[in-house]
């Protein structure tokens, strides 16, 4: 095993404390009464519900099916009825509920009938069944797998990269799981290899995991192809896929594209052992390991299905006095949960229990003195001090152009930094405002386009009209001049001018119809003073009737 | 509150904390070969620093105590005053503490902001300003036939009575205004060095004081309180241009291991030069920033009005600061413009 490794910059190596929590076996929590199961678990659409509320389902059942591509299935982790489909909290920073199906579980925790995936099935319905199963990236980013295992025709995938890092402090459920179940984690290592074609297969696991190395060693030894079970140095954010990949290549992901447009696709060991039991058994993914660890009596690992709450697990574990708060994910880029309430979803891999001795209160913030020991730091080689100027400022443009949106949110600049500035919330705001206004400008450029176009129309019914009218107009003036040189002028003339006449004689009777109604009971005065004005109106139609009658003559 | 939950220990006032421990070599050769009268210099900036930093802080509405304790005002005071003459009297040192403190720093933002090397700024306005006090340079104790105690050197500094003749005993004029007097008189640069003042390398004395600089200097390397590039592009700076000059007329221009060992080189290089708040930021704009900075400094030395360049070549390159940066921003992770193959 004596593969070169390549280092990525950057990065720190604060405290591991994986001790606590990963000599315990792993302990099956138990089943709860009621589940919460969110239909939004993913990266992509929600999924949609297929039961309603009233509905008996069984373990294993779908109960929401993935609405699109970018999408996976939700299912019930155990038997019961379907009592409510509404929002509920979920573990997410903002707070905000989602729509989630809660299931009152019977205690009998029955299965449906699981059927094995037939591997032999043509690879795009067999992406579509995998889809069916409800596979996501358990490392964090919970990407529907179904779409990763898509090699596509432009991106032949000649690299696997199966990610053990575990690079976050605390967390220890991929370790646990490689020590207990290498031999199924490698099994969905021959799947992905089936369905992605891949000649070279990579797991990195960070040295800090001797057990966990030796273990998928062994079990890679007894695969009948190649599996390089690397260990790579312990350095957050090692697990990270761009560092994950670099470390074992050299290679980087370019910016703004994916490791597939390099030949690379990675899983997260949790994913890859997920992918095996839905294959092999027919189960979709329904439960997941989770640590519970920091300021608890036993820190340790759970199979925890979906939709329990996290309070029964952080009861397991053993409360303690004093704690402070619980995050979901690590320190470095884990979640504050609003309340215990919520469930543990696909992307709970860790719920540290913290308290004031192990995570004293920040202290406050100094000025930035220009240090550069951010962008030491930094693995996405950014110059974090110049992004929080430009953020800081409100220079948006400028972050952008410094190339905000290549960090990765790792934390290690807020670490390192002397002033205890929260860095990568100044880049979190920045973005979420860049995004906010892109959102508006586009609905202000939509709004500016109906406008124009409004304004255009208008003007363009404007001219047809004048058109129409010019053409019509022309038509008639070229018939009248055509007309009398084919019939015979004097006729037609004639004919014209008893028309003309006509129409005079209609528009008098019918001015005579609409004259003033109140000319009911006028004083004789008056009766003269509008006789007068008639008499002088008569006189004007009469000097206006002849030029025209001249001109008629002329033509 | 959001992520990240835990910090890496160092503080701001670690790292000042640092840089103050990092002068301390140097402060006692200097106490050992100059005598003590740099202590005075040294407990009179400190004071007047910490004082002003509270005025400051106070009229700007700031909590004094988390500046206070930052320790920067102090690195401020202690770069300044061991620029200084060391018998420099004590209203030169109040008034280049204050002007350090009170205009460089606070009037352009306080901690962080400040666009200006502090002791620099302080530096350059008294030199500007007082030419004439700012030469009044404690000889090394090995070349002066009299010897000043503690007391007598505060005696001195604060304008207490003194006899004339004593305090001519004890005062030198320093390597590099000994070298441009003589330069001036139309000596060659061999004739100016056999006197005295010139030791092995930069100056008697002084070369120790530069080799004990060098050693706080690479103490604060080693801890990664400084990087590499700019003490290292600095000395390059100083070094390629000084030997340029020398290798082409060696009777007029003084040899590049006399310019780096001179006094105010050591000391800019690693304790001055690199001050982030007003020096480049990026690792290429670090090497142009030192480069640039050796250069003038050697350029101001030779052709200048000041005996000494460092701190307005220092002064000068902060200026350029900005420009530099956003010229030498780094590739980041992913950017198309390397293809790194991995060896086959």
């Amino acid at each position: 095993m004596s593969r070169e490794l390549f280092k990525f910059k950057g990065g720190v190596h604060p405290p591991e404390h994986k001790a606590e929590s990963n000599a315990r076996p792993i302990h099956p929590a138990p089943l709860p009464k009621k589940l919460v199961i969110p239909l939004r678990q993913h990266i992509g659409n929600p999924a949609k519900p297929v039961v309603a509320v009233g509905d008996p389902v069984k373990k294993g059942q779908m109960i929401a099916e993935a609405d699109g591509y970018i999408s996976t299935a939700v299912h019930a982790s155990s038997s019961g009825i379907v009592t409510a489909i509404d929002l509920q909290p979920v573990p997410h920073i903002s707070g905000l509920p989602d729509l989630c199906i809660t299931i009152e579980t019977d205690g009998h925790d029955e299965w449906i009938d699981r059927k094995p995936l037939d591997l032999h099935t043509e690879p795009s319905k067999l992406r579509m069944q995998l889809r069916d199963m409800g596979l996501a990236g358990l490392g964090g980013a919970v990407f529907p797998s179904a779409v990763k295992l898509d090699p596509g025709a432009a991106h032949p995938c000649p690299t696997l990269i199966i990610n053990g890092g575990e690079c976050e402090p605390w967390i220890t459920c991929d370790d646990v799981l490689m020590r207990t179940h290498a031999d199924e984690i490698l099994q969905g290592v021959a799947i992905m290899r089936h369905l992605l074609g891949c000649s070279e297969i990579l797991v990195g696991i960070e040295d800090n995991k001797p057990e966990a190395i030796a273990a998928m060693r062994d079990a890679a030894a007894r695969m009948d192809f190649a599996v390089e079970v690397v260990a790579v140095p312990a350095r957050y954010p090692g697990g990270g896929a761009k560092q994950m990949i670099q470390v074992l290549t050299g290679k980087e992901v370019p910016s703004g594209k994916l490791s597939t447009d390099i030949g690379i696709q990675v899983f997260n060991v949790g994913t890859t052992y997920a992918l095996a039991r839905a294959v092999h058994h027919g189960e979709p993914l329904i439960s997941r390991l989770v640590t519970v660890t920091g300021h608890v009596l036993r820190p340790q690992n759970f199979e925890v299905l979906i939709g329990t709450p996290m309070h029964t697990l952080i009861t397991l574990a053993g409360d303690r006095d004093g704690t402070t708060g619980v995050l979901m994910g690590g320190p470095m880029m884990g979640v504050p949960m609003p309340n215990l309430e919520v469930p543990v979803v696909k992307a709970t891999n860790c719920l540290l229990v913290k308290s004031a001795e192990l995570f004293p209160p920040l202290p406050k913030a100094l000025p930035c003195i220009r240090c550069t020991r951010c962008a030491e730091a930094c693995p996405a080689e950014l110059q974090p001090q110049e992004l929080y100027r430009f953020a800081k400022a409100g220079d948006f443009g400028r972050a952008q152009e410094y190339h905000l949106f290549d960090c990765i949110e790792c934390g290690c600049c807020s670490y390192v930094c002397p002033s205890h500035i929260p860095l990568v919330d100044y880049y979190r705001y920045a973005k979420s405002e860049i995004w906010a206004r892109e959102k508006d400008k586009r609905a202000s450029d939509l709004a500016r386009e109906r406008h124009e176009f409004r304004l255009y129309r208008q003007e363009r019914e404007k001219k047809e009209k004048a058109e129409k009218l010019a053409a019509k107009a022309q038509a008639k003036r070229a018939e009248l001049a055509a007309e009398p040189a084919a019939q015979g002028a004097p006729s037609d003339a004639d004919a014209k001018k008893a028309l003309i006449a006509a129409a005079l004689a209609r528009a008098q009777a019918k001015k005579a119809e609409i004259a003033p109604k109140n000319t009911d009971n006028l004083s004789p005065v008056t009766q003269q003073e509008i006789e007068e004005i008639e008499a002088r109106r008569a006189k004007i139609r009469e000097l206006a009737r002849q030029p025209l009658e001249s001109d008629e003559k002329k033509t | 509150m959001p992520s990240p939950f835990i910090l890496d220990r160092t503080s701001v006032t670690q790292v000042m904390a640092w840089v103050l421990a990092a002068l301390l070599p140097g402060i006692a050769v200097y106490v050992w070969l100059f005598g003590p009268g740099i202590l005075v210099t040294l407990s009179l900036a400190t004071v007047t620093a910490l004082a002003a930093e509270a005025g400051m802080l106070k009229a700007r509405g700031y909590p004094a105590k988390p500046f206070l304790t930052d320790l920067s005002a102090i690195v401020t005071a202690w770069l300044l005053a061991l620029s200084l003459p060391s018998l420099a009297p004590w209203w030169l040192i109040v008034t280049g503490t204050l002007f350090a403190i009170v205009v460089a720093k606070h009037l352009y933002g306080g901690l962080g902001q400040n666009i200006f090397n502090p002791a620099m700024v302080g530096y350059a306005v008294l030199i500007v300003s007082f030419p004439v006090q700012m030469t009044q340079w404690a000889g090394p104790l090995e070349l002066t036939p009299a010897h000043l105690s503690l007391v007598q050197s505060a005696t001195v500094i604060f304008g207490g009575d003194f006899p004339k003749a004593t305090l001519d005993a004890v005062t030198m004029a320093t390597p590099l205004d000994t070298l441009r007097t003589g330069l001036l008189q139309q000596h060659t640069v061999d004739e100016i060095m056999t006197q005295p003042i010139f030791g092995h390398y930069g100056g008697t004395g002084f070369e120790w004081l530069a080799g004990a600089f060098l050693l706080g200097g690479l103490v604060m390397w080693a801890l990664r309180i400084i990087s590499w590039h700019v003490p290292l592009a600095f000395l390059a700076g100083i070094w390629l241009t000084a030997g340029f000059l020398h290798f082409f007329d060696a009777g007029r221009f003084g040899a590049p291991w006399f310019h780096l060992f001179a006094p105010s080189v050591m000391l800019g290089a690693f304790f001055i030069a690199t001050d982030p708040v007003s020096g480049a930021t990026t690792p290429r704009g670090k090497l142009i920033f030192g480069l640039g900075a050796g250069f003038l400094t050697i350029t101001i030395r030779t052709w200048g009005g000041f005996p000494d360049g460092v701190a307005f070549a220092i002064l000068l390159m902060n200026v350029c600061v900005p420009l530099i940066d956003q010229y030498t921003q780094p590739r980041i992770y992913g950017a198309a413009a390397k293809t790194k193959e991995p060896p086959a």
